[in-house]
């Protein structure tokens, strides 16, 4: 494997974790947009928010994590995708403020009608902001993004059916894991009824997804023939992997299963993303720049490296101590979700 | 739209995005300091007092630092969406810095909800030392994003110098000449306006009467630090000024309003620049050149050095800009030497009404400082992007729409800014009226308890 090759695989490891932790964190804001409104919606939103809250930031590191990654190691694709794709991922980047800040302010505002909006502007933007990376992801496979500054049509390279379809594709999948995940979280909690609750979400959206990636398949065949191919090829053991472990989270959702559906739909997203980027190896932007071809030089791959290796050693340890104190603490200390549901005023 | 009117919306956005977001950074960097110094206070000298301060501020890190987080996340996608070909002919060269800089702000939002969480959790000197990575991971971080704008003044480190970069040598890019002056500037910069902030919100305080310990001491410490910082500052900032006349003459010129290389330059405080010398203002006799080289006789390089695209815009701001910046370190550190001659007479804050006056605007005059120097730094060093190697216009995408993402942007940071303000005076007023349980920040165990209700 080639130095260049190195530096890829790392950004493929941040856009697996932000696939799986963001994609999850998008899931989360769309359940509570879905939530009925008042008493009703109440406890599932409630729930939503113990879980995600002292996590819900660093989650997002790797967004940036994959940015700074893309652009020094493979500056010429950051300057084509970004500049290509100013609109969709203009309206990324305000989805993220949106969501962040109504995140944040839905948890100190006081009033209830205050509240009540920055959770809808959270909810509302963490539908609309995953669906837009999709079609970026969508224009990229599909080869829509050819080098230089601005160079590609504005328009057309990301609203075509491959995009749209891969955007929603990014939304369904985040509600998926989401629901996966909310549900040991409900078990954490000792709420059964919310745990039936989102094992029902769970499957609805894994049925979902499995339709939009097939979906997704064929729009591939059509028009991005090289990472069809990709996928038919190198990556058909991943496709594979994928498949199966989404189907076993089914069946363990099915038969309310005590353990092993987070890891199974973890695999399945990861699985998806590794196989994406196996299918267009070695191409960073398919069929017209190449891994080698858009690589920093040498001296940046190797200290971009070594400051990936003092990350793992610094920032691993950290976040294990942070989640292990999240979990043990919310447990042991503050109240959860009421056990029955509550009916009528509080 | 054509380049030009683009190249002014991504100005625009640009400046406006980092202008809000250097405040919130600030704070990012110097708050959890004064919250370990209020923390270590309480601990040592068994001061409840101190130790609910520490715990307040502790949750306004949260806030601020969230928004400062979704604040970074937009500059980060702006490297992209309104300088492509910046970052993608330099990307490789300074984008190591960011990556140092992604590790530290990682190591900062992880410890900050670790610290939040040990409140209650964990032993209070085990809890104490959880926030001094906080601490070390900022100047960390702000020494990294600090020298990437360093690296644009001063670029060195990479070749060939025109066209596509083949090689890099990472220690000259991070240890490039102007980091030895900015980095130190800015970080002193974050403690003095983070200190005279918050001293500013207890001077109100106390302003209005409420003049019980929390408030005296709330506004003790964030002083203290504050003054100590500001000479140096002066110092930093003096040393920063030579150098630019050395290595940037053309900024020097464009601050200074110097039209003709020459000797015995007259400095002007304030006035305006015209192409016929400098009206109004207050003009010392040759010594512009004093300053730069101790001697009146020093040559000073006028903007006539160099062609007129060259040179920077709007100078009557860029000079403006820096004589306000001086001027409010100059009158900052006037109160610092009240505040120590009432220490050394009193051992406390001199009790007048002016000094605490005085106090309460110091926060937003020292705000105003920090944007003034980084509009020097900044608009000092157009028309390039990468100073004397890249230009600005060259750098700025060819996408349609800025102008449209400029005013989505303003809209939305406008109510961001708003509803950030009305949450830490929420905070603030629940914490006089109903103790601490009640305020809810966006980490930590309190935050958002599904109630049991019923
Ligand atoms: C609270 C803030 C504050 C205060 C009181 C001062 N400065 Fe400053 N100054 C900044 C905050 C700042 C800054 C953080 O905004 C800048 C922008 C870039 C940088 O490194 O620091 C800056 C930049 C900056 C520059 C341009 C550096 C460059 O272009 O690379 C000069 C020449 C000075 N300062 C000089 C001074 C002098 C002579 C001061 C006092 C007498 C002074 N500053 C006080
Ligand atoms: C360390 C961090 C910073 C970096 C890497 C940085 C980088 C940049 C870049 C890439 C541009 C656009 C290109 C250009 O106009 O030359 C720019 C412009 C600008 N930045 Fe910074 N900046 C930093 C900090 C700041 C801060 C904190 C402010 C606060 C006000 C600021 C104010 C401006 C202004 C006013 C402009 C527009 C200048 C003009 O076009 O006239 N910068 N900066
Ligand atoms: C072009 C310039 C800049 C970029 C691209 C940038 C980028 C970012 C990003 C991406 C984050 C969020 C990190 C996260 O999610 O954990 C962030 C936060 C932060 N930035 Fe900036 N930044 C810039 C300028 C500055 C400057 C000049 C400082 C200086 C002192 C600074 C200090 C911080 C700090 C301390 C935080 C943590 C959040 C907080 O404490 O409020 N940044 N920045």
């Amino acid at each position: 494997m080639s130095e260049a090759d190195a530096v890829a695989a790392v950004l493929w490891i941040g856009v697996t974790m932000y696939a799986v932790f963001g994609g999850a964190d998008f899931g989360a804001g769309l359940w509570n947009l879905f939530a009925r409104g008042g008493e009703g919606g109440k406890r599932p939103r409630d729930l939503i928010d113990w879980a995600i809250g002292p996590v819900w930031e660093a989650n997002h590191v790797w967004l940036i994590f994959t940015l700074v990654v893309l652009w020094t190691g493979f500056p010429s694709a950051f300057e084509a995708v970004f500049s290509t794709l100013f609109i969709p991922l203009s309206l990324a980047a305000l989805g993220i403020v949106v969501r962040g800040a109504g995140f944040a302010f839905h948890r100190t505002a006081r009033r209830f009608r205050g509240r009540l909006l920055a959770e809808r502007l959270f909810g509302l933007a963490s539908v609309l902001t995953p669906f837009f990376m999709g079609t970026v992801v969508g224009a990229v496979a599909g080869g829509r993004v050819p080098v230089g500054n601005a160079a590609g049509d504005a328009v057309t390279s990301w609203v075509n059916p491959l995009s749209l379809v891969i955007g929603a594709l990014f939304v369904a999948t985040g509600a998926y894991l989401s629901a996966v995940f909310l549900v040991s979280d409900s078990r954490r909690a000792r709420v059964p009824d919310l745990e039936r609750y989102f094992a029902t979400r769970a499957l609805v959206s894994a049925v979902v997804t499995g339709g939009l990636a097939a979906a997704g398949l064929v729009e591939l065949h059509g028009h991005a023939r090289f990472v069809f191919d990709g996928l038919k090829g190198d990556a058909l053991p991943l496709v594979i992997l994928s498949a199966v472990c989404g189907i076993a989270v089914l069946v363990l959702l099915h038969r309310g299963a005590r353990r092993g559906a987070r890891p199974l739909a973890v695999g399945a997203v990861a699985s998806v993303v590794w196989g994406w980027g196996i299918a267009q190896h070695p191409y960073l932007l398919p069929q017209t720049l190449k891994i080698s071809a858009g690589a920093a030089p040498s001296a940046t791959l190797t200290t971009l490296l070594v400051i990936f290796g003092v990350a793992v050693v610094l920032v691993l340890p950290a976040l294990g101590l942070l989640f292990t104190l999240a979990q043990r603490s919310v447990v042991e200390e503050t109240s959860r979700p009421s056990p029955q549901p509550t009916g009528g005023e509080a | 739209m054509t380049l030009a009117s683009t190249l002014i919306a991504a100005r625009s956005q640009m400046a406006f995005t980092l202008g809000f977001h250097i405040i919130l950074a600030s704070l990012g960097v110097a708050l959890p300091a004064l919250m370990l110094i209020a923390n270590y206070r309480g601990l040592r000298h068994d001061d409840a007092d101190a130790l609910r301060l520490a715990q307040r501020w502790s949750k306004a890190v949260a806030v601020t630092f969230a928004v400062g987080a979704v604040t970074g996340t937009v500059l980060s996608f702006e490297f992209g969406l309104l300088w492509p070909a910046f970052t993608g002919r330099f990307g490789q060269v300074f984008g190591l810095l960011f990556a140092i800089e992604g590790i530290c702000f990682f190591l900062e939002a992880i410890f900050i909800a670790i610290y939040i969480f040990g409140w209650k959790r964990l032993s209070p000197w085990a809890h104490f030392w959880t926030g001094v990575p906080v601490v070390i991971a900022g100047l960390g971080g702000a020494f990294s994003v600090v020298a990437v704008n360093s690296w644009m003044n001063q670029p060195q480190g990479y070749s060939p110098t025109s066209g596509t970069v083949t090689s890099v040598e990472p220690l000259k890019v991070i240890f490039n000449p102007a980091v030895r002056y900015e980095v130190p500037h800015m970080i002193l910069a974050a403690y003095l306006v983070t200190g005279f902030i918050v001293a500013s919100i207890y001077a109100v305080g106390l302003l209005r009467g409420r003049r019980d310990r929390i408030h005296r001491l709330g506004l003790l410490i964030p002083l203290t630090v504050a003054c100590i910082a500001t000479p140096i500052q002066f110092a930093v900032g003096d040393s920063a000024a030579r150098a630019i006349a050395a290595h940037q003459p053309i900024k020097f010129a464009g601050m200074e309003c110097v039209d003709k290389t020459s000797t015995h330059v007259t400095e002007y405080i304030y006035g305006r620049c015209t192409s016929s010398g400098v009206r109004g203002g207050i003009g010392i006799p040759g010594f512009d050149s004093f300053l730069v080289g101790w001697s009146t006789s020093t040559k000073v390089t006028g903007l006539d050095a160099v062609p007129s695209d060259d040179r920077p815009p709007a100078n009557t701001m860029l000079h403006w800009a820096f004589d306000t910046m001086i001027g409010i370190c100059t009158l900052l550190i006037g109160l610092a030497l009240w505040l120590g001659v009432g220490w050394w007479r009193k051992r406390d804050f001199p009790q007048t009404r002016w000094f605490l006056r005085a106090t309460a605007v110091s926060g937003v005059a020292a705000v105003v400082a920090l944007e003034c120097g980084w509009i020097v730094t900044e608009v000092g060093r157009q028309p390039w992007i990468v100073y004397n190697v890249m230009r600005t216009s060259d750098a700025v995408t060819h996408a349609n729409g800025v102008w449209v993402t400029f005013g989505l942007v303003l809209a939305i940071y406008v109510a961001l800014g708003a509803a950030l303000i009305i949450t830490l005076r929420a905070m603030s007023e629940r914490w006089r009226s109903a103790g601490e349980q009640d305020v809810e920040v966006p980490y930590g165990p309190e935050a958002g308890l599904p109630e049991v209700s019923g």
